[in-house]
């Protein structure tokens, strides 16, 4: 039985893993010795796919607007989300229902069908090609959810902290900011977490609405990927490289993640 | 929880909605329109009215795109549920491996789309690629970008690879929020293994599991980028799935009063279906 316990988590990981190493080890080889054929570790290991990241701008400040980009998105999805799901979960008023409904709805719109008239759309008030512009447009997945995961944790807060804490003199302001957030710290966590993660996996859209100054890592993957042939070891780096900030996300987030949605209802 | 009838709660929601309807009602109209026009490419536009409603649900193209859809959205989920469910009851509870657990697990949500499709589209290539390279090592002939069986395949396993360790976070969330008497309580009870899952773990999921379920929903049925680096639709049509045939009409042969008329019924879909979902999970939770 217990060895049972270790053998399912472990296998899964070890499955979760193997692409991952895969795409790690073509990394540190010259495209010429992955297409030679199938080789499991590198045999002629190089830095060169890395150094070419580092010194080309094109490379690097691709990774500088994806950063860039989608943590606006998260700041302003959390602040928005932030009072709306206080709303939700204390107050009853004309349309909530209908209205956390149609906000989900948002989430249900498949990207396909949004790009091109979001890039109109983008184009028309002169947003075209800016953080702005992608910021915004991830808005529209993010902060549905950011409303969903914050109410499910604000529903969790018994409302006798506010009536308390108007009791002792505090106005809303005050006390939103001053006990409120800190209560619920924990599902702000959980809702940072899932917007980044969101906003930096999206390619469809930040690639719609930019071309040259705003550009995605993800996009100039695969111009790269069309225009120079197909170097796939530099392409192994840069996609090696997209993973690190998420994992530096997760880490900060690992405790809010296991303690966090155990408070909330979510 | 009781809540106050308070109808100035409007202006703490109002960024939200000024925000999200700016975002969705305009490209929404603009997608309404198209559908209901003709062009020639001139800018000039006709009123061609459900023309194009009518021409999409006769083609036998949609529903063969609708029909591999479903498919992949019901396989998936019957994979990716149960599966998440069983990683996370054999997860250990406490201690440093949690945190371990953690972050190795959610590693393949932060990836981009298309790096998750570039990864296994190399990662299952049978000559250089190590799955495909093991697959025809220990006899199976497999290539996936000749046979619609492997690659049908290979997207499933892709899309298992990628999200189930949502289904396991969350999953995960709802086991710990059980308070420990409950165990104490089913131990002196003498309950089995399966009573204590059946009765105790699985009431608890509930909600989670309903959150988990619906995004899983969501997400497959609008997933693109993903198909669309690792087999483009192929071979043939094969793995067509609704959006990447979507995109070839809009971007493909810019037939945007088509592509305007799939749009919304495709959305119509996941709509109508997410409502009817909605509405039970909440109606259970009013019980």
């Amino acid at each position: 039985m217990r060895i049972s316990k270790w053998l399912v988590p472990s296998l899964y990981i070890l499955f979760l893993m193997l692409p991952i190493y895969w795409l790690v080890s073509m990394s540190f080889k010259t495209t010429n010795e992955i297409l030679r054929g199938f080789s499991l570790f590198p045999q002629e290991f190089t830095l060169e796919n890395y150094a070419k990241i580092f010194s080309d701008p094109t490379w690097y400040w691709g990774y500088i607007n994806s950063l860039a980009y989608v943590s606006m998105n998260t700041v302003l999805s959390v602040a928005v989300a932030l009072p709306a799901a206080y709303a939700f979960s204390r107050y009853r008023f004309l349309g909530d229902k209908h209205l956390f409904f149609w906000l989900l709805t948002n989430r249900m719109a498949p990207a396909a069908v949004f790009a091109l008239p979001f890039l109109q759309l983008y184009s028309s008030i002169g947003l075209f090609d800016t953080y702005i512009a992608v910021a915004l447009a991830h808005t529209l997945f993010n902060v549905p959810l950011a409303v969903w995961i914050l109410e499910g944790f604000m529903s969790g807060v018994p409302k006798e902290l506010d009536e308390t804490a108007y009791v002792d003199g505090h106005s809303f302001p005050s006390f939103f900011f001053k006990i409120f957030l800190p209560t619920i710290a924990a599902g702000i966590g959980v809702a940072i977490f899932f917007c980044f993660m969101f906003s930096w996996v999206e390619l469809l859209l930040a690639k719609t609405l930019t071309s040259v100054e705003a550009k995605p890592i993800a996009a100039v993957m695969t111009r790269t990927a069309s225009t120079s042939g197909y170097e796939l070891g530099l392409l192994a780096a840069a996609g090696t490289l997209t993973i690190i900030p998420g994992a530096i996300v997760i880490w900060f987030v690992r405790n809010y993640i296991a303690k966090g949605f155990a408070l909330g209802r979510v | 929880m009781n809540k106050t009838v308070n109808q100035k709660a409007w202006f703490l929601v109002l960024p939200v909605i000024v925000l999200v309807a700016f975002n969705a009602i305009i490209p929404l109209m603009t997608v309404v329109n198209y559908s209901l026009q003709e062009t020639f490419g001139d800018n000039t536009f006709f009123w061609s009215g459900v023309r194009w409603y009518e021409e999409i649900l006769h083609s036998d193209r949609f529903w063969a795109s609708l029909g591999r859809q479903l498919f992949f959205t019901f396989t998936i989920l019957l994979i990716e549920v149960p599966l998440g469910v069983a990683i996370a009851l054999t997860m250990p509870k406490k201690g440093p491996w949690v945190s371990v657990c953690l972050v190795l697990m959610s590693l393949p949500l932060l990836i981009p789309w298309n790096v998750v499709g570039a990864m296994w589209n190399i990662f299952a290539l049978p000559d250089i690629g190590l799955l495909g390279y093991l697959l025809n090592a220990i006899g199976f002939d497999f290539n996936y970008t000749r046979q619609t069986g492997d690659a049908w395949f290979t997207l499933i396993t892709m899309d298992v690879w990628h999200w189930t360790s949502l289904v396991v976070l969350l999953a995960y969330a709802g086991l710990v929020s059980i308070p420990d008497a409950y165990y104490q309580a089913a131990l002196i009870d003498g309950a089995s293994k399966w009573k204590i899952f059946r009765f105790i773990q699985l009431p608890k999921m509930k909600r989670v599991l309903t959150i988990a379920i619906l995004l899983r929903f969501m997400d497959s049925f609008n997933i693109y980028t993903e198909p669309k680096v690792l087999t483009g639709g192929g071979p043939g049509n094969s793995t067509t799935l609704l959006s990447i045939d979507l995109d070839k009409i809009a971007l493909g042969q810019f037939d945007l009063g088509p592509a305007g008329a799939m749009s919304l019924i495709y959305f119509l879909i996941i709509l109508l279906t997410s409502w009817i979902f909605y509405t039970l999970m909440m109606r259970n939770e009013e019980q």
